[in-house]
């Protein structure tokens, strides 16, 4: 075999395995898919089913039985609430910060990365307490608050480094045409800077979305998410499979394709801007 | 802009994180300092440490805190170790790779309550799961996943979600790599492991160290996957430091003990976080 021939098989058998690792990574995912469309009785089935009629049963019988829309309305509502809130007070710091960055921004901006590493349960109980005190648990609007404030850090730097990377000139051109501040920022830097606005609120909503701590804890009923609600099928061992199955497909589905979507932004936004 | 207006635009968003930082922090103190259990309101009173003693000499909080970092360190090692081998392998053109990337990193957007829902019902189930049908397959007794190893199926559940985390990241970060040091490395007769020692590793050493300081801050604080698995069992197998304090609260109801642990939580993340936050800043460009 010469040098060519045996770095072309290498090659080839460096796909085959990834092709396995990728389909050993995403078949609990499949398995999932395809549960969700059998009946109860083929989701326990021994051997396991792998060609079956499928059937629509679970996932009208979630619409009808459960609470289902409910629950898909709260997660909706708190992660769009929460990433819309994060965005509300992020967008004006961050674009003071980013064009008049002074001594103190960089340790800004670190010190409020520092407040995502205080652990959620570290300041459980003051929480709840207070949640209790005001009357808001177990309402959106709680969860909504504690989503921008749980993402207000990411969105900042991320936000920040975005803003950074628009050119100073521009800005100083249309400054000295008299612009207003407003006016600077509606014209000028937001459509610049849209696409990693968007970017960044894709990242905050899919963390929202999947947020499992302080959606269990601080709900009941009321305002519980999709998380809590999956949550809720720990006890009955064994009877939904199928069920569990259809609920988590619609619940997990439009997230893992915002994720497929924001891959670059991802990476950014999950290591703090350290990784580009 | 004139300084006033910068100071207003940037004051809302440092003075709500300030807020959420200081206002329970030092809730969580106080409360860790005085006799508070809502079984029992009677009794009142500043009691200073003992609420610490209390949960320092629970017997569960060596188990508690040895599980916790037999979690944080095996999925550590498990991530990394396989997030490389994994991010290498693709990392070359052919027909489907944007299929296999999106396939990998798929695990990694799954809800955890989901996520651990699957392992523990359709795959873990001893009667009904596919491991168990596979082990019946060739003969072999199926494994009690979550009555026999609580903690190792927990382990296994967070690493294939997290596993993808490090594929993403190692996998972006391979792509700014100078191919043609790596051609010419080829070239010099460089074999695959010298080519990995000497160039791929460095080149990914910061990647590396920020995929790990991340991970031990979710990790510190998994809390969903046992919840909805094994409910830190049997006994407490399975109880992380998170579970733990929770458990505290929710079913002792005694805030001062859960108030200490946590301080003890926001101690241990910190001792992490400081390390994170120095590499991040090394990055940033100001």
């Amino acid at each position: 075999m010469t040098d060519k021939q045996r770095e072309h098989l290498k090659n080839r058998i460096a796909v085959v395995a990834a092709w396995i690792v990728a389909c050993l990574f995403f078949f609990p995912i499949f398995w999932m898919v395809l549960t969700s469309f059998k009946t109860e009785g083929q989701a326990i089935a021994i051997p396991p089913l792998l060609v079956f009629e499928p059937t629509l049963e679970n996932y009208t019988e979630i619409q009808e039985r459960t609470n289902y829309t409910k629950f898909a309305i709260n997660s909706i509502v708190t992660a769009f609430g929460g990433t819309a809130l994060a965005l509300l007070i992020a967008i004006p710091s961050a674009y003071a910060m980013a064009f008049n960055t002074g001594r103190w921004t960089k340790d800004i901006l670190m010190w409020m990365l520092s407040t995502k590493m205080l652990p959620a349960v570290g300041v459980l109980m003051p929480i709840y307490f207070l949640a209790q005190k005001t009357g808001l648990y177990d309402t959106k609007g709680l969860l909504v608050i504690i989503y921008a404030l749980m993402n207000l850090p990411i969105v900042m730097l991320i936000l920040f480094n975005y803003f950074r990377e628009i050119p100073k000139e521009i800005l100083e051109a249309s400054r000295m045409d008299g612009t207003s501040t407003y006016n600077e920022i509606r014209q000028i830097v937001m459509p610049l800077a849209w696409g990693g606005i968007a970017s960044t609120a894709l990242l905050s909503i899919i963390l929202c979305w999947n947020e499992a701590f302080w959606s269990i804890v601080l709900t009941t009923t009321d305002a519980s998410t999709l998380t809590a609600f999956v949550a809720s099928f720990q006890a009955p061992e064994g009877l939904f499979w199928a069920k569990v199955s259809a609920v988590s497909t619609l619940a997990c589905a439009p997230i893992v394709v915002f994720g497929w979507l924001a891959q670059k932004q991802l990476v950014q936004g999950l290591t703090f801007g350290a990784v580009k | 802009m004139n300084p006033t207006l910068v100071r207003w635009l940037q004051a809302p968003s440092i003075i709500v994180l300030f807020l959420w930082m200081i206002v329970p922090l030092s809730m969580t103190i106080y409360f860790s300092t005085i006799r508070y259990n809502l079984l029992y309101p009677e009794r009142t009173g500043f009691i200073g440490l003992q609420n610490y003693e209390f949960f320092w000499t629970d017997p569960s909080f060596f188990p508690a805190l040895l599980n916790t970092l037999v979690l944080v360190g095996s999925v550590l090692v498990i991530t990394v170790v396989l997030g490389l081998a994994v991010s290498i392998l693709i990392d070359r053109p052919f027909r489907g790779r944007g299929i296999v990337r999106v396939m990998l990193i798929s695990p990694f957007f799954i809800m955890p309550t989901v996520s651990a829902l699957i392992w523990k019902n359709m795959l873990m189930d001893p009667n009904n799961g596919l491991f168990a049908f596979f082990a019946n397959v060739i003969g072999a007794t199926p494994i009690e996943w979550l009555q026999d190893m609580p903690l190792a199926s927990i382990i296994i559940m967070v690493s294939w979600q997290w596993t993808p985390f490090a594929i993403l990241i190692f996998m972006t970060s391979l792509q700014s790599q100078d191919q043609e040091q790596k051609e010419a490395a080829t070239l010099d007769g460089a074999g695959f492991w010298s080519q990995f020692r000497h160039l791929t590793l460095p080149h990914l050493a910061r990647p590396i160290s920020i995929v790990i300081l991340i991970q031990m801050i979710f990790h510190l604080a998994i809390f969903a996957e046992i919840f909805v698995t094994t409910g830190g069992g049997p006994g407490v197998q399975s109880t992380n430091l998170t579970y733990l304090i929770y458990i505290q609260s929710q079913q002792a109801f005694d805030v001062g003990v859960a108030s200490a642990g946590g301080v003890f939580a926001i101690i241990l993340a910190n001792i992490v976080a400081i390390f994170l936050i120095r590499a991040v800043g090394k990055t940033l460009t100001v």
